[in-house]
Order: C-alpha cells, then sequence, then structure tokens
C-alpha cells in the first residue's frame, strides 16, 4: 500500500481533497450503477485510456492551480495513507469472507459430485499427459512412474506458459485470443455435456437428445456472454465457479493417485517460483505487458466485486468526472500491485490493462496455470471517498481449480472419508486466509497455491494416515473427546 | 435407518450448533474467520494427539485387547490435555490480534470484543469436534444396515446424536470461561474447565451405559452453561429485562461519527 499510495498522491490526492463531497456522491451513484454489471470494457476501454492519459497530462497543471501549497498536499498524503492502512485491514476481513465463499461452493460441487456420480471416480484411462501407468506390481516401479508423470505434466505447463510469454513477446494477439476462446467453448460445451449425461446416468432419468441440445446450448451461450462479454456479476461468478469445478473433476478422473499428489506439490512451488522470481515466465509477462502500457492475454481470474465506473468517456476535464476517473484509477492501480517497486509516479498502464483483462473471463485448458499464475490474489487499496464494498479482490480460476482437486481427491481416495475432507477443506481455507493476510502486509501479486495447498498435502496423509484410525477406534467404542 | 435417522441424527446433533452459527457468526465476516482459524487449532491438536496414540500403538503388542483398550484411554486424555493448550494458544493468538486490530481502527477500539472471539472459538472448537465424531458415524447411517446386531446397543445412533450435542454447547461454554478466566489470570477456573472436560470425556467411557453417561453429560452441560452465563456477564436482571422487552431509553449522547472536520484550504 505505502508504496503505490506514495506514487498515486501526486496527482489525485491533491484533486480529491478539493473535490471530495462531489467525489463521494458520483463514486458511490456511479460504483452502485457499476456493481449491477460488467461495462463494456472493449468498447470503453480505448476511450478510457485516452481518458486516463489526459487526467494524467492535466494532471500537474491541475495541482498547480488548484494552488494547494506543497506541505498541505504531505499532510494529505500522510493522512490517506494511515487511513487508507487502516481501511485495508479493516476490509480485510470482509474480502476473506468474499473468497472463502466461492472457493466453499466450487469445493462443494466437486465433492458432491465425486459422491454421487461414480464416473468421476472410475478409472477409463489417463491423458497423454501423464503415459506412466500406476499399476505396477512393485512400490518402486510406481513411484517411479508418478515421478516421471508429474515430471511430463509439469514441462508441459512450463512449455506451454513460456510459448504464451514468446506469443505475447511477439505480439501474435489472435492467437491467444483464438486459443482461449476455443478453450472456454469447450469447456463451456463439451464438458459440461458429459457432466450432465453422467449426472442423468446416475439418477436414471430418461432424456431426449432435443431437450439436451437445448439445455447445453443455453448453458453455454450464456456463459460464454458472461464470461467474454457483460452480464449479472453473480451469474458470471457462477460460470467461473462452475468451469473451475468442470477442470477439476476432469483432473480428478484422469489423473492417478500419487500422479496426482505429486503434481500438486510440484505446482505450487512452480506457482511460487513463477510468479516471485524475477525471471520467472509470468513475471516476465506481466512486466512486457506493463512496458507496453496495454492491456495483458485476456485470463481467468475470479473477480468479487465489478468496480467499473460506467460511461466515463467524455473529453471535457471537467473537474468531478477526473475526481472519479481517478477513484477510479486509484481503484485499479493497485490492482496492478506490480512486482516493480520503482514504478514512476503516473505509470498507470498496469491498471488499464487489469481493467481490460477483467472483461475477458475465459476458460483454457492449456493455459490454466499462466492464467492462475498471472493474477493471483490481488486486493484493491481503499480511498476515502470510495465505498468500501466497491473493493473486490481477485483470485485466478487456476487456485479454484487446484484446491477444489485437492478436497475432490481426498474425498474420493481417503480412507478416513470426511473426516479427511474435511480437514483438508479447513486447512484450504485457512492457507487462503493466510495468503490474503500476506497480501495485505506486502501488497503485490503473490501465489495462491503454496500455502494453502501445503496445509492441504499435511492435512491429507496426516488426516488419512493417523486421526482415521484414532478416530475410528474412538467411534467404535463411542468414546468422545 | 436411512434419510430418517440421518436427518433426524445430524439434526439432534447440529441444530444448536447451526442456529447460533446462523444467528450470531454469519453475519460478520471476522467472526467467520475466527470460526474457522480456531477448527485450524482444534484440527492441529487432534493430529498431535493421533501421533501419540499411532505411535505408542506400534510401538506395544498389538494383540493384547487390554493394552489397546487402554492405550485408547490414554490417547483419549492426551487429546483433550492437548486441546486445552491449544485452546490456550488461540487464547494468546486472539489476545494479539484484538490488540492489532485496536490499535489500527479508527476509534481505537477492536471491532470485535474479547468476549466475543471467546464464545467463537468455544463454537468453533465444538463444532469441529462434533463433526469429526460424528459425521462418519451419519454418512453411514444413511446406509443399509442393522444397528447392534452382535449385541451392542440399538440406541447407538440417537445416543451419539446427542452425546455431539452436549459436546458442541460444552465446548462453547468451556471456551467463554477458559477466556475469561485466562484474562483474568483465575488459574483455579482454568483447572476446573481442564477436570471438567476430562470428566465428560471419561464419562463417555461409561458407555453404552447410558444412564451413567448421558445423564451426568447433560447435568455437566447445564451446570457449565450456567457458570459461562454469569462469567460472560448475565444476571436474573437481564433475563428479566430481555424478557419483558422494555426499551431503555438511552441517555446518552449520541456522536455523530460521519461528521468531518473540513479540510483547510
Amino acid at each position: 500500500m505505502t508504496e503505490l499510495s506514495a506514487h498515486l498522491p501526486q496527482f489525485q490526492h491533491g484533486q480529491l481533497t478539493e473535490n471530495f463531497p462531489d467525489n463521494h456522491l458520483s463514486n458511490t451513484q456511479e460504483s452502485m450503477a457499476s456493481a449491477l454489471f460488467n461495462t463494456d470494457q472493449n468498447d470503453n476501454s480505448e476511450r478510457r485510456r485516452h481518458d486516463n492519459s489526459e487526467c494524467r497530462r492535466n494532471d500537474n497543471p491541475e495541482s498547480e492551480t488548484n494552488g494547494q501549497p506543497q506541505n498541505n498536499i504531505q499532510q494529505v498524503v500522510e493522512q490517506d495513507e494511515e487511513e487508507d492502512e487502516e481501511l485495508t485491514l479493516k476490509y480485510g476481513a470482509k474480502h476473506v469472507i468474499m473468497l472463502f465463499v466461492p472457493v466453499t461452493l466450487c469445493m462443494v460441487v466437486v465433492v458432491a459430485t465425486i459422491k454421487s456420480v461414480s464416473f468421476y471416480t472410475r478409472k477409463d484411462g489417463q491423458l497423454i499427459y501423464t503415459p506412466f501407468t500406476e499399476e505396477t506390481e512393485t512400490v518402486g516401479q510406481r513411484a517411479l512412474n508418478s515421478i516421471l508423470n508429474a515430471a511430463i505434466m509439469i514441462s508441459v505447463i512450463i512449455v506451454m506458459t513460456i510459448l504464451l510469454v514468446v506469443l505475447y513477446k511477439y505480439r501474435c494477439y489472435k492467437v491467444i485470443h483464438g486459443w482461449l476462446i476455443i478453450s472456454s467453448l469447450l469447456l463451456l460445451f463439451f464438458f459440461s455435456f458429459i457432466y450432465l449425461g453422467e449426472v442423468f446416468k446416475t439418477y436414471n432419468v430418461a432424456m431426449d437428445y432435443i431437450t439436451v441440445a437445448l439445455m447445453i446450448w443455453n448453458f453455454g451461450v450464456v456463459g460464454m456472454i458472461c464470461i467474454h462479454w457483460k452480464g449479472p456479476l453473480r451469474l458470471q461468478q457462477a460460470y467461473l465457479i462452475m468451469i473451475s469445478a468442470l477442470m477439476a473433476l476432469v483432473f480428478i478422473k484422469y489423473l492417478p493417485e500419487w500422479t496426482a499428489w505429486l503434481i500438486l506439490a510440484v505446482i505450487s512451488v512452480y506457482d511460487l517460483i513463477a510468479v516471485l522470481c524475477p525471471k520467472g515466465p509470468l513475471r516476465m509477462l506481466v512486466e512486457t505487458a506493463q512496458e507496453r502500457n496495454e492491456t495483458l492475454f485476456p485470463a481467468l481470474i475470479y473477480s468479487s466485486t465489478m468496480i467499473w465506473l460506467v460511461n466515463m468517456a467524455e473529453e471535457d476535464p471537467d473537474a468531478q468526472r477526473k475526481a472519479s476517473k481517478n477513484s477510479t484509477y486509484d481503484k485499479q492501480a493497485p490492482a496492478s500491485q506490480t512486482q516493480n517497486e520503482d514504478a514512476e509516479a503516473d505509470d498507470g498502464g498496469f491498471s488499464r490493462e487489469w481493467q481490460q483483462q477483467r472483461d475477458n473471463r475465459i476458460g483454457p485448458i492449456e493455459s490454466t496455470p499462466e492464467s492462475r499464475a498471472a493474477v493471483q490474489a490481488l486486493p484493491s487499496n481503499s480511498q476515502m471517498s470510495e465505498d468500501p464494498e466497491e473493493r473486490g479482490v481477485k483470485l485466478g480460476l487456476g487456485d479454484f481449480i487446484f484446491y477444489s482437486v485437492l478436497v475432490g481427491k481426498a474425498s474420493a481416495t481417503a480412507s478416513g472419508d470426511w473426516n479427511t475432507t474435511l480437514a483438508c477443506f479447513v486447512a484450504i481455507l485457512i492457507g487462503l486466509c493466510l495468503t490474503l493476510l500476506l497480501l495485505a502486509i506486502f501488497k503485490k501479486a503473490l501465489p495462491a497455491l503454496p500455502i494453502s495447498i501445503t496445509f492441504g498435502l499435511v492435512f491429507y496423509f496426516a488426516t488419512d494416515n493417523l486421526v482415521q484410525p484414532f478416530m475410528d477406534q474412538l467411534a467404535f467404542h463411542q468414546f468422545y473427546i | 435407518m436411512g434419510a430418517a435417522i440421518f436427518f433426524g441424527c445430524a439434526g439432534i446433533a447440529f441444530g444448536p450448533a447451526l442456529a447460533l452459527v446462523v444467528l450470531t457468526v454469519a453475519a460478520e465476516p471476522l467472526r467467520v474467520i475466527v470460526l474457522v482459524a480456531g477448527a485450524f487449532f482444534w484440527l492441529v491438536s487432534l493430529l498431535l494427539a493421533s501421533l501419540i496414540w499411532f505411535i505408542s500403538v506400534h510401538l506395544s503388542d498389538r494383540e493384547d485387547a487390554k493394552l489397546q483398550h487402554g492405550l485408547l484411554i490414554f490417547g483419549a486424555a492426551v487429546s483433550v490435555l492437548l486441546q486445552e493448550a491449544f485452546r490456550f494458544a488461540y487464547f494468546k493468538l486472539l489476545k494479539k490480534a484484538d490488540e492489532g486490530l485496536a490499535t489500527i481502527s479508527e476509534d481505537g477500539r477492536s471491532p470485535i470484543s474479547l468476549r466475543q472471539m471467546a464464545y467463537v472459538s468455544g463454537l468453533s472448537f465444538g463444532i469441529i469436534s462434533g463433526v469429526f465424531s460424528v459425521i462418519n458415524v451419519l454418512s453411514d447411517s444413511m446406509g443399509p444396515g442393522i444397528v447392534g446386531i452382535h449385541g451392542d446397543s440399538p440406541y447407538y445412533f440417537i445416543t451419539s446424536a446427542f452425546l455431539t450435542m452436549a459436546l458442541v454447547l460444552l465446548h462453547t461454554f468451556w471456551g467463554v470461561v477458559f477466556f475469561d478466566a485466562c484474562e483474568k489470570r483465575r488459574y483455579w477456573c482454568l483447572g476446573l474447565v481442564v477436570a471438567s472436560h476430562l470428566l465428560a470425556s471419561g464419562l463417555t467411557f461409561l458407555n453404552p451405559w447410558y444412564e451413567a453417561s448421558l445423564v451426568p453429560i447433560f447435568i455437566m452441560t447445564l451446570c457449565t452453561g450456567l457458570w459461562a452465563f454469569f462469567t460472560a456477564g448475565g444476571s436474573f436482571r437481564n433475563i428479566i429485562k430481555c424478557l419483558s422487552c422494555k426499551q431503555e431509553d438511552d441517555s446518552r449522547v449520541l456522536m455523530y461519527s460521519a461528521l468531518q472536520v473540513p479540510l483547510e484550504d
């Protein structure tokens, strides 16, 4: 928070303090309007980019004509920083819950499906990414095969990430967009068709193809619209949760046991490296996008609120609108908590990218790791005049997927059954809570997988092997502890 | 058997807990976080206790039934002590968090009081403890089977449900008393809480002699409930005032915090 608010106040707080009452009103009105649905970012993006650059250009003359002495601005800056710090932590609990609910919902859907639909626990072969079988004679062979499988999967992911970075670097945007749209089409139509079919088989529901075609068509088309274009916020969130659950179910079905645990472990390490290391592919991607001052490729992000201002396209330098534009700016700028600590004062490019990034919610299968790692959990900074409910927090869909894979695998294969599932669930929630706490402290993009997956894995193996026999014995004798 | 037993027993076991969560915890984000973190602490204590039991079982003779029984009782006792130790650790953590929240808030007071945190932490321990004890039993009750076919008690499910309910409520009350005792440094209260937990757990060893286990546990629940009520500041007057629904005139001056001093230009 401190590094960003140090940069922003130079041109924002000066204006904000002056326009405080107007700003507050316009913000609440617009924020209420914007909270209802996504605005069409693609249309407004060019105009907003222009507006923002215009804002910045008018900045300095504006602050000069305000006539405020420099020390006054400093005072305001400090006061804002303190209040921002307080407000950040006060909002922290609310944002944690805003992420708890969708993560819980996704896990509930996955566990409910695993427990009822036997298709997803049946062994029907493996993915081509994990060619080595685990039905071997010796334990050593099985271990070796699973290590090889995990290695292949991780290298596939690394190669795809690097390919994506290369494509982005050489500006092959059409390829990337096409790839993402095909992936989301596949998820929304094909995988949900299979899911629906299996649910019908489980409950022995007689269904004709015409009805199914109608249902899947509607589901898929509304999904594409909601995710890629505009739609009610809740519907969009519901679709994102559903496609994460579908993806997680695919992984649970096709990954053999030991391979799955190994992949989970290795991917959290990879997540850590890719997001935090200076030469990590995802960090490079983000920095390239920032240099070019343009939008990052459409990524999978679950956002808890939409805080877009509606129709801020006019060119005339109205102070009130500029203030509210600046407040949008402020809202998104922290979303782009860049890893560059030395970002310039007027470098807002990253925030605009995040604006444009947020409209495009597509579901790539192969690029899940990139999208997951591209934006992990980001907070939004607060602002005095901002309505608290308008700040949202974002989590990559890849995180949803891997959390659900862990809990789903725990419920599918554990001998402790519900105890293990619940223990993993609590562990993941606590990991998420801790990650958000670290986020509030460090205020930069952080990987959301490592802590949660580590806790989840530790609790899975410990509960399955240690707690389950103990509780089983106690329940057998009806002893309570 | 089947759905009726499942829903009935689930309702008995978790009805009070669910009501308490929905009415008092679900609306406040901070309390939900305290709830989940409390569950985490209980799980860690259970993990350690299971580890100790597991090691002791593997180091001993597996064939000796009496020894295994004794080790189970030992494991249960260790688990109770560890639960209380982790309750103390959670108290320390919440106290620190309370101070932190107070320093960063606008008016110097934390948005959640230590008493509320005591209640929520007790509830969280109770819920997770109850869930872990009874969830597998409940899921088995949905399927086919005959209870007590080998000579055990046929009332297994219903007594389990009642015991779980008692345990959930007991943990909630213990949480309130425990935190208050730690706050006021009344160590005899602490000892009493630990002793009553050991007693409750010990009474369950008398199962299936339910007259000796269920009835005393419920009496203990009632007594601990009253103790927690008086510790939290309740009194007969409060109850009467609450029941009579009288509106008290608030003669205090209301402070408007939305007023802001206009910034000097």
